[in-house]
């Protein structure tokens, strides 16, 4: 991979890389031995072992070809691999949380294994690890072949993509030793969050030198939503990451934002990094691989525009729902409860979308376990918005408020939506990308694919069941108008649904492994034919008069 | 460029762009979503009229049905403690003896006092009450601090070994640890308290050591168990003739217990709960300990 880049770019890797070692020494000296020195030390061992393949080969004789005339594949392939290993890592680490739940002695009496800073491993592993990883790999996939352009840069997809898994390394090692602001998606402390703008800026530029060098009039859908998803997180990851750090040597920090204005804060932040990260992100996924799978055009460019326009407009006012009958005022929460139920039309115009795209190729839903897998995400994704759009009204929200209800929901999404269309994306993608005529075993796609529904069905059907009897059982009163139950008896009754639970999530994490190895023998695979479809930027020679 | 195909499934025409071969057809907006979506309008719309929505400034606009979440949930509780305030007040200030002999009134404790243990007591003592090692049965009819529901609301308040200035001290020392008995006395003295319980651990051979243990015992050990050993409520020092054993009552625990001693702990609740919710747990726990044959 270093031979495609020129000496001089081999050169600014190996001075970013430096600079990057630099910084972490100093974090290393200035934190001592405290939590900021061990995330010093990470920070340099990651960007040596960035550096040593780079200096290694880098007299290696430079690439000949025009690079121009290829798409830049490399750095979606390495992003692929990561995703798929932070899937791993972050399921594992779902299941054992959930096992937690039903069996505590699980945590084994060590502080780094505590529920409290195993949850957000998963989270973020999930989240940040697989999501971003395989957002970041498929949004370069799909703007280049798009736009008909390769990306605008050689080094700068690479400082991308590694430079974002340095700050999910950053994250997740930093929960294990008590690293964290304590705000919920966003636990990642002051200079993680600084190293992420850095980061996220490069792809917001990235992405759009891309776009404007494209040999197409128009900018396809996928191509909005992934540039909404980077927009957005930017803006929200800024504004509520706002903190001061309590010394330059120490890794904690405070937020900015005063009592239930940082509530409101971060619930803006939390429902739209669902909103922008976890699904206008992916919708750009669904948007490229479903008609290309399917071979069907999208149903309505219409249809397109009013969800589009639809999302991201109403997502924005959403937040304050997660606050209902707190300290945030009543006013707050009537508007976001309101946008939350008019939001429900441009989703359900998206799912719908996805589906009637089907129309003509149902017999190949039928077949092809990938769509399949993209069909059931978008039914899932449509199930997960009606449900957010109705948790979201006020006396709904009294009763599902601080239950397994929310987290059902959130599963719903999370299994059901956005990893189904992660898989369905990165099966039809990865013979693409390796060039191979397809993916190694057709019956592994299967298995992978009824796991992963048994596991959701398994898993959000138990939280439906926990949820609505905690919340029922929280609000029981005797006829003498004391409350019926304590909460220690909710927690006796949420034993069985805990147990079920876990082992829906260890149904999808088998599913997850099989794909894994599904991806690894095809990529592994010796190339039978060269594909006979053309794959390749169009370059100014080949347009004439352009 | 842009060429308008028909689509052969739908029979709809495209929009003439087309990505990597990905092509849009030219579908109007379906008419149940543009309904739907005036419909959810309409819900919503309705919605900032009734209830408090937008901001004004330093204001915000009311609604028609003047609702405020904050003055909903005071109306709420005070509704609640009105409902509750008869039999609350009774509790809170009737005799003991007159709220154990109205069945009614222990039914409210019964059925009430039962979340509230729930919520305070179950972590240490189990939703069932029964206790656990080290922490004591509450159902078996076994008070170390004294029985009746003034005993146990008195441990309540108080708590055992806390900071409350009226604690109950529960010392037992650590006699083998800390050099007042030596090595033999504390295995002699632990097989003597054994025998009391089990007399089939005098046999011949023990003889001479529950003996022996008993010489101690008299010398060190009744000042608080007292001389037959059946406790103290005074002093906190457990019935030792009894099979109830808080920290368990096998020789070699006796041994552990003699040796290292035990300060148990029971925090206070005087400034966690009210008088009422004191006085409604002693009466609960009180009633548990009862209903044991």
């Amino acid at each position: 991979m270093i031979d495609k880049l020129t000496y001089s770019e081999r050169q600014s890797a190996s001075f970013i890389l430096v600079a990057v070692a630099v910084v972490g020494l100093l974090m290393a000296a200035f934190g001592n031995s405290n939590q900021l020195g061990v995330h010093g030390v990470i920070v340099m061992i990651f960007a040596a072992a960035l550096l040593y393949p780079v200096l290694s080969a880098i007299y290696a004789p430079e690439p000949v070809e025009d690079r121009e005339a290829s798409y830049y594949d490399d750095p979606i392939k390495v992003g692929i691999v990561l995703a798929m290993a932070w899937a791993i890592f972050g399921m594992f680490m779902g299941v054992w949380v959930a096992a937690q739940l039903a069996w505590p002695n699980l945590a084994f009496d060590a502080a780094w294994s505590t529920f409290g800073r195993l949850r957000p491993t998963h989270t973020s592993g999930i989240i940040f690890g697989f999501g971003g990883n395989a957002l970041i790999a498929t949004s370069f996939h799909v703007v280049q072949r798009t736009s008909r352009a390769r990306l605008a840069g050689q080094v700068s997809p690479w400082f991308v993509l590694f430079g974002y898994n340095l700050f999910c390394v950053l994250a997740v090692s930093g929960y294990f030793i008590g690293v964290t602001q304590s705000k919920e998606y966003a636990e990642a402390e002051w200079y993680a969050d600084l190293w992420l703008v850095v980061v996220w800026v490069t792809y917001f530029i990235l992405y759009l030198r891309t776009l404007a060098r494209r040999k197409e009039p128009h900018i396809y859908v996928a191509n909005w939503y992934f540039m909404a998803f980077i927009l957005v997180v930017a803006m929200l990851h800024i504004v509520n990451n706002l903190a001061i750090p309590i010394a330059w040597s120490s890794a904690k920090s405070y937020t900015i934002w005063p009592g239930v204005q940082d509530a409101m804060v971060q619930w803006w932040y939390g429902h739209n990094a669902v909103a922008f990260f976890l699904t206008a992100g992916f919708l750009g996924m669904l948007y490229y691989y479903l008609p290309v799978r399917a071979q069907r055009p999208i149903f309505s460019y219409r249809l397109s525009i009013l969800s589009f326009w639809g999302i991201v407009f109403f997502y924005m006012w959403a937040g304050s729902h997660h606050l209902h009958y707190t300290a945030l005022p009543h006013w707050v929460q009537t508007l976001g409860m309101t946008f939350s139920v008019m939001l429900l039309v441009p989703s359900w115009a998206s799912a719908g979308n996805a589906l009637l795209t089907l129309n003509g190729a149902w017999d190949r839903v039928r077949s092809d376990a990938t769509l399949r897998f993209m069909m059931a995400a978008a039914v899932f994704y449509g199930l997960s918005t009606f449900e957010g759009s109705f948790l979201a009204i006020r006396p709904v929200n009294a009763l599902s408020h601080y239950t397994d209800w929310t987290v059902g929901h959130v599963h719903a999404g999370a299994l059901g939506w956005v990893a189904l269309i992660t898989f369905g994306s990165i099966y039809t993608l990865v013979p693409t990308l390796w060039k191979r005529e397809r993916m190694y075993s057709a019956a592994l796609i299967e298995w992978h694919f009824w796991l992963a529904i048994a596991g959701t069905l398994i898993y959000i059907f138990a939280m439906w069941n926990s949820g609505i009897i905690q919340g029922l059982m929280w609000r029981t009163y005797t006829g003498e108008n004391t409350l019926a139950y304590s909460f220690v008896d909710s927690l006796v009754a949420m034993y069985p649904y805990y147990i079920a639970r876990a082992f829906g999530g260890l149904l999808f994490l088998i599913g997850a492994a099989i794909g894994c190895y599904n991806i690894w023998m095809t990529v592994k695979a010796v190339p039978s034919t060269v594909p006979a479809t053309p794959d390749a930027p169009e370059t100014a020679a080949a347009v004439p008069g352009e | 460029m842009e060429v308008k195909e028909q689509d052969p499934v739908t029979g709809r025409e495209t929009t003439g762009h087309e990505w990597n071969g990905i092509k849009e057809l030219d579908t109007p907006v379906p008419r149940g979503i543009l309904l739907f979506l005036i419909v959810t309008h309409i819900w919503a719309v309705a919605w900032w009229f009734f209830a408090p929505t937008w901001p004004l400034g330093t204001t915000y606009t009311k609604g028609l049905l003047g609702i405020d979440q904050r003055t909903t949930v005071e109306e709420r509780v005070v509704e609640g403690q009105q409902a509750r305030q008869d039999w609350m007040a009774r509790i809170e200030s009737e005799p003991y003896d007159q709220i154990l002999a109205d069945e009614n009134l222990m039914q409210i404790v019964r059925s009430s006092g039962r979340q509230l243990f729930g919520d305070n007591c179950a972590a240490c003592h189990g939703r069932d009450a029964r206790g656990r090692a080290n922490y004591p049965d509450l159902t078996d009819g076994d008070w170390i601090w004294g029985s009746g529901p003034e005993a146990i609301e008195q441990t309540m308040r108080v708590g055992v070994n806390t900071e409350h200035p009226e604690s109950r001290i529960g010392q037992m020392p650590a006699f083998g640890r800390d050099g007042m008995l030596e090595r033999d006395q504390v295995r002699a003295v632990a097989a003597y308290v054994y025998s009391l319980t089990h007399p089939e651990f005098s046999t011949p051979e023990n003889v001479e050591r529950i003996e022996a243990g008993q010489q101690v015992f008299a010398e060190t050990c009744s000042a608080c168990h007292g001389e037959t050993g059946e406790g103290s409520a005074e002093a906190g020092a457990p019935n030792l003739t009894d099979n109830y054993w808080l920290y368990g009552g096998d020789l070699d625990t006796i041994i552990a217990t003699v040796h290292g001693g035990r300060q148990g702990h029971m925090p206070t609740w005087d400034e966690r709960l009210t008088n009422a919710e004191i006085r409604m747990l002693s009466l609960y726990v009180h009633d548990l300990g009862n209903r044991q044959p």
